[in-house]
């Protein structure tokens, strides 16, 4: 019956988006009132009924209803119930219906908080988001029904693949598709402006917060991901450059341009055009990258089993998309004039030179990403693109965004002088330079250079608040009322800026683990970067849906007791699948990571490491999410809520008038 | 300055972005992808020593052997795709998934003596699955149809005549 339900929830849906996708474009355009007003209604109504089929969903597999094929497929009754929740969207099916439940989000969510935008501005953004997702959703309801019902039902599930079944995977999904759906605001946003033919400061306004948090929960989302990779997969490693994980960085790179770029739309009316394309591309960029991936065209660990059918709508979909969204571009962008000028040393020039710049990464990772189809397709070359080419073409262009990311904060608009802007700058300059060289002594060159880019964007971040508030030229009392009087977006831009440099940093401190793999007895130690690692014994264990060897580690420094890890290799009955299960003590400033191999000889084969600085990789993620969200609170952003308060005190104040007389 | 130099400026950063981008790309492609070999073609297709390529097919049953040296432990097969097959030396721990007449594809170089040294082993998905290139190289030496169910074993691999399956 909840099944059932589910699905007709999803039809209903279907055909809300499809009320969504025409009646608010169609009254915008006839001018329209009714159908104008009705937009908010019905991208609310939507989201209740997307939210009603999710929800049955996860009730299936909580209950373990074997009769739903979906369930049948991924799910088991052994598995704990965080992973029957997580298991709804870790297959095809349960996933595509999550994206389509956040893209609704998103509808609802403007509908609630864009009382203070132009009805007929509104109704376009909800028209547009109901139109860009309906496709997917009548592809969830036809495509990749996850209510089908099997008969007879079997005794038990196949389970979910045991690498999926980690509490960090199980909110990495959602959190990443918010992240990635969450561009489809901008993106609505961009059309309806081309569709009104009108850009102005109040638009960038609009824009930036949903971009902003669309930001946030991306970062948090790779980052995880990225986490997840490091602990779970034990290869020691934190990024493949695997297509999946490309998917990502591409709409993070053109998302943190399109950030920057609205900006200058919000202050200087300029780059009206570029932001609009920007907006197209990134949210491009996100369908693309989840569905591309998942539909199988890029060879990923991630493509779900592959129907060709699947592939095609999929295509058909993107390519109306995308291509019609560009197409609109094409013929209504000549209408969006800009009016700002200024000068190519300015803070608008550095937003520009920050674009150009994160739009050949892109390029560039976007280039490595499909190479290997197009030389599959074209040439009929098998051949694969890994880390060395993303690091030597990534790494070139990477270093002069670091080098103006520090320097951009401290120009003025319009015209700024670059002499006296280095000068207020000399102290992070000289830091990175010291940091640098030192490190440079007993290292490579590349750490030594990283060390100092992130030294350079602390400091520079640093630097710049302590300008704003006069740090040490006016009395401490004025620095800290000053402090106290900057805008919070200011922290935010400090926060996200330092939070690179940390992750830099901790990438500069990956790059000189040491690593060992060595066969030991039990009762035998090896060295490692100074540290014993001395393996106790080995044994066996269990787990709820899963047996276990064990192996217990002490790691000692100069004879004292650092930290004892149990690394395991999990056997899983259902699928089959044997996974390793990497233990990581950690001090934030350097991680101990040990993983069990097979064993031989009475030994057992482990593969040991140091890190240096890595957890800074994730906690510098979350610094620039934390950025991101203090600039969300800033009271600029919230600009129409004073004004609809005023104007409520108005009415409110009209009212008593009325009542006195 | 004026209009329109700042425009020719904006424009000449851009060009330097792009075309800088794009001959970091083609000069990448030109050294740093790794191509796909099997074992046939590496007979008579030599791709230069230090020059690292993939290298797909099947393991060959009974031909993994583990040994350590000097307490490191290594472990070296045979890959092959039907025709020919090429020895593998690797030091590390083999993926979990690591089975003999299993698809297999490894990342290394050529040694002189014409083995092949693997820098990383790549055999991370569940047990039934085939890595795609290695299924086209084992349908292009005639030896498997895909439709015709799962990969014989593959001990039955390592032979120069053509085996017909599902006959």
């Amino acid at each position: 019956m909840i099944p059932e339900l589910g699905h007709f929830a999803l039809a209903l849906a279907v055909a809300i988006g499809f009320a969504q996708g025409i009646f608010p474009l169609w009254g915008a355009w006839r001018r329209d009132a009714r159908l104008i007003q009705a937009a908010p209604a019905i991208a609310i109504g939507q989201f209740i009924a997307l939210g009603t089929a999710y929800a049955c969903l996860t009730w299936s597999n909580v209950v373990d209803d074997f009769s739903v094929l979906n369930v049948a497929e991924n799910g088991h009754s052994l598995k704990p119930l965080i992973y029957k929740i997580s298991g709804t969207w870790g297959n095809h099916e349960g996933s595509i219906l999550l994206w389509c439940l956040i893209i609704s989000l998103c509808g609802a969510a403007v509908a609630v908080a864009g009382g203070n935008l132009p009805s007929s501005l509104r109704a376009r953004v909800l028209g547009v988001l109901g139109l860009s997702s309906v496709g997917f959703q009548l592809f969830a309801l036809i495509e990749s029904n996850p209510f089908v019902r099997l008969w007879p039902p079997p005794m038990d599930g196949r389970d979910m693949n045991p690498l999926l079944q980690d509490p960090g995977l199980a909110i990495h999904p959602p959190i990443l598709y918010i992240g990635y759906v969450g561009f489809a605001v901008p993106f609505a946003f961009a059309v309806a402006a081309l569709l009104e033919g009108r850009i102005d400061a109040a638009w960038g306004r609009w824009v930036r917060p949903w971009t902003l948090a669309a930001w946030c929960f991306l970062t948090c989302g790779i980052a995880l991901g990225s986490w997840w990779a490091y602990y779970e997969l034990g290869w020691g490693g934190y990024w493949f450059w695997d297509p999946v994980e490309n998917a990502s960085l591409l709409p993070w790179l053109t998302g943190t341009a399109l950030l920057h770029s609205a900006i200058v739309v919000e202050k200087r009316e300029a780059l009206k055009t570029w932001t609009v394309l920007l907006a197209i591309g990134t949210f491009s960029l996100s369908l693309s990258g989840t569905f591309l991936v998942r539909s199988g065209i890029l060879n990923s660990v991630h493509s779900f089993a592959n129907d060709p059918a699947r592939g095609v709508f999929i295509l058909a979909l993107l390519g109306l998309v995308i291509g019609g969204s560009l197409l609109l571009f094409a013929l209504r962008a000549p209408v969006l004039a800009a009016s700002g000028v200024f000068a190519p040393i300015s803070r608008e020039g550095g937003l520009v030179l920050n674009n150009i710049l994160l739009c050949s990464i892109a390029a560039v990772v976007m280039t490595g990403t499909t190479y290997p189809l197009f030389a599959d397709l074209l040439l009929g070359e098998k051949l694969s693109v890994g880390g060395p080419f993303f690091n030597s073409t990534v790494l070139p262009l990477a270093v002069p965004v670091f080098a103006a990311m520090s320097v951009g904060p401290v120009l003025s608009w319009k015209r700024a002088d670059l002499g006296s802007a280095l000068i207020r700058l000399w102290w992070a300059l000289l830091l990175a330079l010291a940091v640098g060289g030192y490190a440079a002594i007993g290292m490579k060159i590349l750490p030594a250079l990283a060390f100092g880019a992130a030294v350079w964007l602390i400091a520079g971040a640093a630097a710049e608040v302590i300008e704003r508030v006069r740090l040490f030229r006016v009395p401490l009392g004025d620095s800290l009322a000053r402090l106290r009087g900057l805008p919070r977006s200011t922290f935010g831009t400090t926060l996200g800026h330092a939070g690179l440099g940390v992750t830099i940093a901790g990438i500069a401190g990956m790059s000189l683990a040491s690593e060992a793999i060595v066969l030991v007895k039990p009762g035998a130690a090896t060295h490692l970067a100074g540290y014993d690692w001395k393996l106790i014994e080995l044994h066996d264990g269990a787990g709820p849906n899963y047996d276990a060897r064990v192996a217990t580690i002490e790691i000692s420094r100069n004879g004292a007791l650092v930290a004892v890890l149990a690394p395991e290799r999990r056997q899983f009955p259902v699928q089959n699948i044997t996974t390793t299960e990497a233990k990581i003590a950690t001090n934030l400033v350097r991680d101990l990571y040990a993983v069990l191999g097979d064993e031989r000889d009475g030994g057992a084969v482990l593969r040991l490491h140091v890190n240096p600085l890595a957890p800074w990789i994730w906690l510098g993620a979350g610094v620039m999410a934390l950025g991101g969200l203090l600039s969300l609170t800033d009271r600029r952003l919230r600009v129409g809520a004073p004004l609809r308060r005023a104007g409520q005190a108005a009415a409110k104040s009209a009212a008593k008038m009325g009542a006195k007389a | 300055m004026t209009r329109k130099k700042r425009r020719l400026l904006v424009l000449l950063v851009c060009g330097l972005g792009v075309g800088t981008a794009a001959g970091l790309s083609l000069w990448a492609l030109s050294s740093d992808v790794a191509f796909f070999t099997s074992p046939s073609q590496l007979a008579h297709d030599h791709p230069g020593p230090g020059r690292s390529f993939r290298l797909g097919g099947l393991v060959e049953a009974g031909s993994v052997q583990r040994t350590n040296e000097g307490g490191k432990p290594t472990a070296s097969f045979r890959v092959t795709d039907g025709n020919t097959a090429v020895v593998v030396h690797y030091s590390g721990i083999l993926p979990d998934l690591f089975r003999e007449g299993q698809g297999v594809v490894s990342l290394g170089t050529l040694a002189p003596d014409g083995s092949f040294t693997a820098q990383e082993v790549l055999a991370k998905h569940d047990e039934t699955y085939m890595p795609k290139e290695v299924a086209e190289a084992l349908k292009k030496s005639g030896h498997w149809n895909p439709e015709q169910g799962a990969p014989p074993p593959a001990s039955t691999w390592n032979t120069l005549t053509v085996k017909k399956t599902g006959g």
